[in-house]
């Protein structure tokens, strides 16, 4: 209660200070931080710490490198909906460096970086976009002569934190395929975990939602730390449950009703895309409840009716064909029941029939045989003992 | 007495190998192949098992009926040292070493059955023992009969190797032996039968009684019989020898004469209990009872007459008859006549077979070479002159 | 010779051992277990039960069971029946144009299949090694795999067919439900009854679920009345619906001398799976049975005495004397 309280008792001059500087009126800023608390998973009333985070200008300083990679999830971020996304970016945090969006060049671009790290020591954010080649010293990506592994170890040195934006940089992402001939990726594309050789938060994604990559920027400047993350250092909020758990298909799912090929009466009706090759039962994000763009409900490629390419999931995107069939990673009954008695237990092989009778055959033959055998020998024995007695033998008796 | 006038035994001697050893030989070596799949991979690889049937020819076959079928040593082993009927001393030793090999495989055949045989040393353990279980007082009664029943036919091997002290010093305390070996397949067996009581209704009715212990004790004592009845016939057919009929006629009228309080209260029981009308619905299950009812009565018009026990092809078609009926009523209570709900089907898979056959094989192999090799069966020049 | 006294002699002793035993059995006769007063237990009412399955799922998440599979496609938990990974089971009873649920013809029904905990189990009097036990007080038919041998005896013995054996492992367990008696130290109880959305399955001391059986086929059939969610006796999740139309039966009220598992059907109870059983149950009969035969090893004893004593007799000319007798 106390806390809904202090974002209206703000000082006005405060509110009116950040008006100002976001170009954003009160009413969406503070919407805007009611957004994030809630992509966020944090309690009712925590949009008010994120309100004062954001008013007390910190704005730490934030380096941002670019590496193998598309400049999809810098343009992903840009592109959010949200009112005045890009004023958040620069006016929020202190963007030092960012080889898209700075003016500067050339020299003048990597002293800003020299000077920001310097100036910011131990404080700055480092955010990395894209993957690290690591095949011959790194040669594949060099910028201002240095390579990416120097570039990142130089970066991350003196960093609070450090975030893998996408899947590239995450884990390796789309440069790290390898082929089915290969047992490698054309340069050994790493993510940043792996070169720096200890954990980081990682934002997968290709490209991730930016509100996850936001939500756990203000995180970081709300409560001095970075999220709760999963052992491949993803924020838990955000990556914690399958697609397939939260799917707006899963009903279809459950009973059994599937699209078996684009365009197919099952694929106009919205049944589920399982059999397309919707990796949704084995990645874990939140795109089934976050949904992409602020275009309203369904935006997603799920909800526009294509499978999920498992994009963000380290093993799956870029890796396992788009169409290839997942594995079921949470195995749940479906709404369909088995039958009071249903038939359990093998029947009858002709194998084995034809070998109980082979058996029983056998011992009636041998019984038989043996039976045959003694009364023959019985009804001679009797005819010499009968001739011994001077009587007639008792055929009767065989 | 009359033991004094009997031949002693002699080992038969001659070839080891012969078609029948061999073909033995490969029936085991299958059944071991198919044991180290079920020890690698579980029941459910090999057999047909399931929870509508879980207990499949192994437990039926090779222990109920398999002991059942072992029962010789313990009806002749009666017949001659409690009843007192010495003149069929001749039979004890045969009879023995086939019931010896019946037993130990059924105990080794419970192994290969138990899903987590590791823990089979509970069944000794103090603190685990149940004492209201049938099974439990089946599996240590079994294991101690096995004990004795080795103690019982150490003399043979003792003769072998010379040991005469050793045999002299046992004989001192083999009447206890023999009276506790008369004692624990009277418990077990009967037992077997009460195994079926906790499973209630799930018995067919016409063999879910009370008094299972009753048929199953008085079956196997009249099996024991008949399997003597065939063993010696089988033996003297196979080893060439001359057959004890002066033993076997008078002692098929013992066996007839269990047999007739058998039918009496197997037929009684199903009368009293009201369950005789389910005999004449058609089902499977009465057919199988027919069956059944008709070996235990056939022996009966076959061997009724003394001069009919005089000739050893009927003696040894009985003998069949009473094995295969005491088989069958095995087979109905713990198989045909269980139902535990709709829905289960069970037939022993070709593995399941492989081994109950290498079971059978390890028998018989065993009864020749300890036959052939150890002093078992009556000296033949002696029983000749006879 | 003396053969034929000796005979008569050898039987009359074990006769009259025998019969001693025999004669000593009504006395010893043991009456059916009754629940233990604390029992706890598990009501369902297949008139509440949707068939939502939420219990199915999270019997297996509770337990931590594998997923098992019987369509072809291997997307989903399907199990047909209870198994070694399965310990609770939603089956539905199938009639005709199945229009309407709780009927007989031309409806449907659903049911829970798990484990009874029976009054007086089967399984328990059947383990030889104790592996299946009850305990005293919560009357929970709990499951030790350090002890079981796997002789699957309890999978042959009970009524309703529960125990059932992993046959698929060379370390095969027999897997049953326990009410989840693993998660009660951490506050929790049974997980179906805990997910059960409609209060189809409850929770809860069986003395106290079968005053609520009762209570329930007691009422107007459509009158809205209250019934409660989750553990009777916990936290208030009650709600109002109308009545189903229930059978006048409880079962495992008295069946098997009663279980602590109970259950109401609007469909006969034969027709959805459950066994129609006497008031007595057969562990009852069994144990009287063994104990009237080795209560105490008395008649083995007796018989082991009589049988020594003759065999005293009749060993004596032994094979020694025969074997240097020669003929």
């Amino acid at each position: 209660m106390g806390t809904t309280n202090e974002i209206f008792e703000t000082d006005r001059t405060t509110l009116q200070d950040i008006e100002r500087r976001l170009e954003m009126p009160r009413r969406e800023f503070l919407q805007f931080c009611a957004t994030l608390a809630v992509t966020m998973g944090l309690p009712a009333g925590a949009e008010a710490a994120v309100a004062k985070a954001i008013e007390a200008a910190k704005r730490p300083s934030v380096i941002w490198l670019h590496f193998q990679e598309c400049t999809g999830c810098t343009e992903s971020l840009l592109r959010a909906e949200h009112p005045t996304l890009e004023k958040l970016i620069l006016d929020v945090i202190s963007l030092d460096y960012h080889e898209t969006l700075m003016a500067a060049a050339g020299y003048q671009a990597e002293a800003a970086r020299k000077d920001a790290m310097k100036a910011n020591k131990g404080k700055y954010v480092l955010v990395v976009e894209g993957a690290i080649p690591t095949k011959q010293n790194g040669i594949y990506c060099k910028i201002g002569g240095h390579t990416a592994i120097d570039l990142l170890k130089e970066c991350a040195a003196d960093a609070a934190a450090v975030i893998a934006i996408g899947s590239c940089a995450s884990w390796g992402g789309m440069p790290s395929t390898i082929s089915p001939l290969s047992d490698s990726s054309p340069t050994g594309s790493s993510g940043v975990a792996e070169v720096l050789g200890k954990p980081v938060v990682t934002i997968p994604g290709c490209p991730p939602n930016p509100y996850n990559f936001l939500a756990t920027v203000v995180h970081f400047l709300t409560f001095g730390k970075l999220p709760e993350v999963d052992k491949l250092g993803r924020p838990k909020f955000a990556y914690s449950r399958l697609i397939h758990e939260n799917c707006e298909r899963r009903a279809h799912f459950d009973a059994g009703r599937f699209a078996m090929e684009f365009g197919d009466a099952g694929h106009r009706q919205g049944y589920c895309l399982y059999k397309l090759g919707c990796k949704g039962p084995e990645t874990y994000a939140n795109c089934s409840t976050l949904g992409f763009g602020d275009a309203g409900e369904n935006n997603w490629p799920v909800g526009c009716g294509h499978p999920c390419i498992g994009c963000s999931e380290k093993g799956v995107g870029f890796q396992k064909p788009i169409h290839q069939v997942a594995r079921m990673l949470n195995v749940a009954p479906p709404q369909q029941y088995p039958r009071i008695v249903e038939e359990q237990g093998k029947a009858a092989t002709f194998a084995s029939a034809a070998a109980v009778a082979a058996v029983a055959g056998a011992a009636a033959g041998a019984a038989i045989m043996l039976t045959r055998n003694l009364g023959l020998s019985h009804a001679a024995e009797e005819a010499e003992r009968a001739k011994d007695a001077g009587k007639p033998a008792d055929k009767a008796q065989v | 007495m009359a033991n004094n006038q009997h031949a002693a035994p002699a080992p038969v001697g001659g070839s080891l190998v012969n078609a029948v050893t061999l073909s033995c030989g490969v029936l085991i070596a299958l059944m071991v192949a198919v044991l180290a799949v079920r020890f690698l991979f579980g029941l459910g690889a090999v057999t047909g098992l399931n929870d509508g049937y879980p207990w499949g020819i192994w437990v039926v076959v090779d222990v109920m009926i398999g002991s059942a079928f072992a029962c010789g040593g313990f009806s002749v082993a009666m017949l001659v040292y409690i009843f007192n009927k010495g003149e069929y001393h001749p039979l004890v030793r045969p009879a023995l070493l086939a019931s010896l090999f019946g037993y130990t495989l059924a105990g080794a055949g419970v192994i290969f059955d138990l899903g987590r045989w590791w823990n089979v040393w509970n069944m000794f353990w103090p603190g685990s023992i149940n004492l209201n279980s049938v099974m439990f007082e089946v599996a240590v009664c079994i294991s101690l009969y096995i004990v004795v029943m080795w103690i019982e036919f150490s003399p043979t091997f003792l003769e072998q190797m010379g040991r005469h002290d050793t045999k002299k010093k046992l004989n001192k305390a083999m009447f206890f032996i023999i009276a506790l070996g008369t004692v624990l397949p009277m418990m077990h067996q009967s037992s077997l039968g009460t195994l079926l009581v906790v499973m209630g209704v799930q018995i067919h009715p016409l063999w879910n009684t009370p008094l299972q212990p009753a048929l199953y004790l008085l079956t196997a004592i009249t099996m024991g019989y008949a399997v003597v009845l065939f063993e010696s016939c089988v033996a003297s057919s196979a080893y060439r020898r001359k057959i004890e009929m002066s033993l076997l006629t008078p002692m098929s009228k013992v066996m007839l004469g269990f047999l007739a309080v058998y039918l009496v209260v197997r037929v009684g029981d199903v009368v009293v209990r009201g369950a005789l009308p389910k005999a004449f619905v058609p089902s499977i299950e009465a057919l199988m009872f027919w069956l059944e009812t008709a070996c235990f009565i056939a022996p009966l018009i076959l061997i009724g007459a003394e001069t009919n026990r005089r000739n050893p092809a009927k003696l040894v078609l009985a003998g069949i008859l009473l094995m295969l009926g005491g088989a069958l009523l095995r087979l109905n209570g713990f198989l045909i006549g269980y139902e535990t709900g709709d829905g289960f089907t069970y037939f022993p898979t070709l593995a399941e077979i492989l081994v109950t056959a290498g079971m059978f094989a390890i028998e018989v192999l065993g009864y020749i070479i300890i036959t052939r090799r150890f002093p078992v069966l009556p000296r033949e020049d002696v029983q000749a002159a006879h | 010779m003396g053969t034929r006294r000796d005979f008569l002699k050898g039987f009359l002793a074990s006769g009259a051992a025998a019969t001693a035993g025999v004669v000593a059995s009504p006395v010893l006769a043991r009456e059916t277990r009754q629940r233990p007063p604390e029992g706890l237990g598990l009501l369902y009412d297949a008139t509440l039960c949707v068939g939502c399955k939420a219990c199915v799922a999270a019997c297996k998440q509770a337990n931590n069971n594998p997923a098992e599979f019987s369509t072809t496609d291997h997307l989903w938990d399907t199990p047909l029946d209870t198994s070694g990974y399965t310990f609770n089971i939603i089956k539905m009873y199938r009639n005709g144009t199945m229009d309407v649920k709780d009927q007989e013809t031309n409806g449907y029904a659903f049911m829970k299949t798990s484990c009874m905990h029976c009054a007086d189990p089967s399984c328990v009097s059947a383990c030889p090694v104790s592996a299946m036990t009850k305990d005293p007080v919560t009357g929970v038919v709990g499951y030790n795999a350090d002890k079981c041998i796997g002789c699957r005896y309890c999978v042959a013995a009970c009524p309703f067919g529960i125990p059932k054996y992993q046959y698929d492992s060379p370390t095969g367990r027999i897997g049953k439900c326990e009410l989840c008696r693993h998660r009660y130290k951490d506050g929790h109880y049974s997980a179906c009854a805990e997910v059960c959305p409609t209060g189809a399955t409850l929770y809860g001391k069986t003395s106290d679920l079968l005053v609520e059986a009762k209570r329930r086929i007691a009422l107007k059939p459509g009158v809205p009345a209250k019934f409660p969610r989750g553990k009777l006796g916990g936290p208030d999740q009650s709600y109002e619906t109308p009545a189903g139309k229930y059978l006048q039966h409880v079962y495992g009220e008295k069946e098997y001398g009663g279980t602590q598992v109970l259950k109401l059907s609007g469909v006969s109870f034969a027709k959805v799976g459950m066994p129609d059983l006497p008031p007595d149950a057969a562990a009852a009969m069994s144990e009287t049975i063994q104990h009237a035969l080795y209560g105490n090893l008395i008649m083995p004893f007796a018989v082991l005495g009589a049988m020594t004593y003759v065999a005293k007799r009749n060993v004596k000319p032994d094979d020694e004397s025969s074997d240097k007798e020669g003929s």
